[in-house]
C-alpha cells in the first residue's frame, strides 16, 4: 500500500510541478491522473519488462486496490472544505434567493442537456442505417 | 467541573479530536446514506457537512482549530483525484468507444451550464461582479475560485456556490435522470461529474463504477473547458 500511495503521490507531485510551470488552467492533480493513466497504459504495453523492473505491488493489482480504496470514499473528502463553507454562507446573503434559483435551474438544466447529448449522439452513432 | 473543562481545552485544540469528528460525522452519515438504500436525498457529504458544522458550533470552534485536525482529510482529495485514472483505465474500452459522444456532450454541457449562469443571473438583476462568481459554478473548487479571481468576481463567493451545485446536483442527479428515462450510465455519470464536480463523481462512484469513471472524465475535462470558455462568455455581459 505505501508503495502505491508514493506513486500516486510522486503523480500528483509531478502534477503540480508542471501545472506551475506550465501555466496551464489545469489543477496539478488532474495532470497527475493523467501522468498515472500514462504509467498505468505503459506498464501493460510491456507486460514483460514490467514485471522485471517495476516492484510486484505496482503490478499485481495492488495499486489498483488503493486506488479504489481512495475513491470509494471520496465523498468523505469534501467534509472539511463543505464545513468552511457553511460559516461563510454569509456572501450569500443579499443576493441569496436569486442565486439559489440560478444554482438549481441552471445544475438541472446543465444535468439534462449534457446527458441527452450523450445518448443522442450514442445512438445516433449506433444505428447508421436506421437513418436512411 | 474544572477537571473536565482542562479536559476540554486539552483536547479541542489538538488535531486528533477535529480528525475523529469529521471521520464520525461520516461514518454516522454514510450509515444513514445505507439505512435508506443509498436514497439520493440521504446524500453523506451533505449530512456530514451538516453534522460537523453543527457540532462546531454548538462547540464555537473556530475553523482554523477544526482544520488542523480535518486537514488530513482534505489533503486526501489530491491522491484521490490522480487515482481517479484507474477506473478510467479499467472501462478504457467502454471509454474510447464513447468518446464521440463524450466529445458532443462535454461541449454542449459545458456551454448550458455557462450560458444559463449569466443568462438566468442577469434575467433575475443579479450585479455583474456575482455574476461572474456564478459562472464557474459547475468547476472542481480550486479552478473555480482561480476564474472567478482572474474575471474580477469574489473567489471566496466563488467557492461557496461550487458546493452549493455540487450539493444540488449530487441530490438532484439520480432522480432527474430517472425522469428523463436515461439509463445509460456512461451518459448518468459524464452528467453529473460534469455538472457536479467532484461532489457528483463520489455520487457517482456510489451509484456504479462505470458512471464514476466517466464522471472522472467529465470533471477533469469540464474544468479545462470551462477556464477557456469563461472568459469568452463574460464578455457578452453587460
Amino acid at each position: 500500500m505505501i508503495l502505491s500511495l508514493t506513486l500516486i503521490l510522486l503523480a500528483q507531485l509531478l502534477g503540480e510541478a508542471l501545472a506551475r510551470a506550465t501555466d496551464l488552467p489545469i489543477p496539478g492533480p488532474l495532470i497527475g491522473m493523467a501522468l498515472l493513466l500514462l504509467f498505468l497504459v505503459l506498464r501493460d504495453r510491456v507486460p514483460r519488462l514490467a514485471g522485471r523492473v517495476l516492484a510486484p505491488p505496482l503490478v499485481d493489482g495492488r495499486l489498483e486496490g488503493t486506488g479504489k480504496g481512495l475513491l470509494a470514499h471520496l465523498s468523505l473528502m469534501f467534509v472539511p472544505a463543505g464545513a468552511g463553507i457553511v460559516g461563510r454562507l454569509d456572501v450569500l446573503a443579499v443576493h441569496g434567493i436569486a442565486l439559489a434559483l440560478v444554482v438549481l435551474v441552471s445544475t438541472v438544466t446543465t444535468l439534462a442537456a449534457t446527458a441527452l447529448t450523450f445518448v443522442a449522439v450514442s445512438r445516433w452513432l449506433a444505428k447508421p442505417k436506421a437513418r436512411s | 467541573m474544572t477537571g473536565d473543562f482542562a479536559v476540554w481545552v486539552y483536547l479541542s485544540r489538538t488535531p486528533l479530536l477535529w480528525l475523529t469528528v469529521t471521520l464520525l460525522a461520516y461514518v454516522v452519515a454514510d450509515r444513514i446514506a445505507q439505512a435508506t438504500r443509498r436514497h439520493p436525498l440521504a446524500n453523506p457529504v451533505l449530512i456530514a457537512i451538516a453534522l460537523t458544522a453543527a457540532v462546531l458550533e454548538l462547540t464555537k470552534t473556530p475553523y482554523a482549530t477544526y482544520f488542523e485536525g480535518a486537514q488530513f482529510v482534505h489533503f486526501l482529495l489530491g491522491p484521490a483525484t490522480v487515482a481517479l485514472a484507474i477506473p478510467l483505465y479499467e472501462y478504457r474500452a467502454t471509454v474510447l468507444r464513447s468518446l464521440a459522444p463524450m466529445l458532443a456532450a462535454l461541449l454542449v454541457g459545458s456551454v448550458v451550464a455557462l450560458a444559463s449562469a449569466l443568462l438566468l443571473g442577469e434575467a433575475l438583476g443579479i450585479p455583474r461582479d456575482v455574476i461572474i462568481a456564478l459562472a464557474p459554478k459547475s468547476v472542481t473548487t480550486g479552478v473555480a475560485m482561480g476564474i472567478a479571481q482572474t474575471l474580477g468576481g469574489d473567489p471566496t463567493l466563488a467557492a461557496v456556490i461550487v458546493m452549493l451545485t455540487g450539493m444540488t446536483g449530487g441530490i438532484l442527479v439520480t432522480p432527474l435522470m430517472n425522469v428523463l428515462r436515461i439509463r445509460d450510465m456512461r451518459a448518468r455519470g459524464f452528467a453529473a461529474g460534469l455538472a457536479a464536480h467532484g461532489v457528483g463523481t463520489a455520487r457517482a462512484f456510489q451509484v456504479n463504477d462505470v458512471a464514476g469513471a466517466f464522471a472522472g472524465i467529465a470533471l477533469g475535462f469540464n474544468a479545462f473547458l470551462t477556464a477557456i470558455l469563461a472568459p469568452i462568455a463574460v464578455t457578452f455581459l453587460r
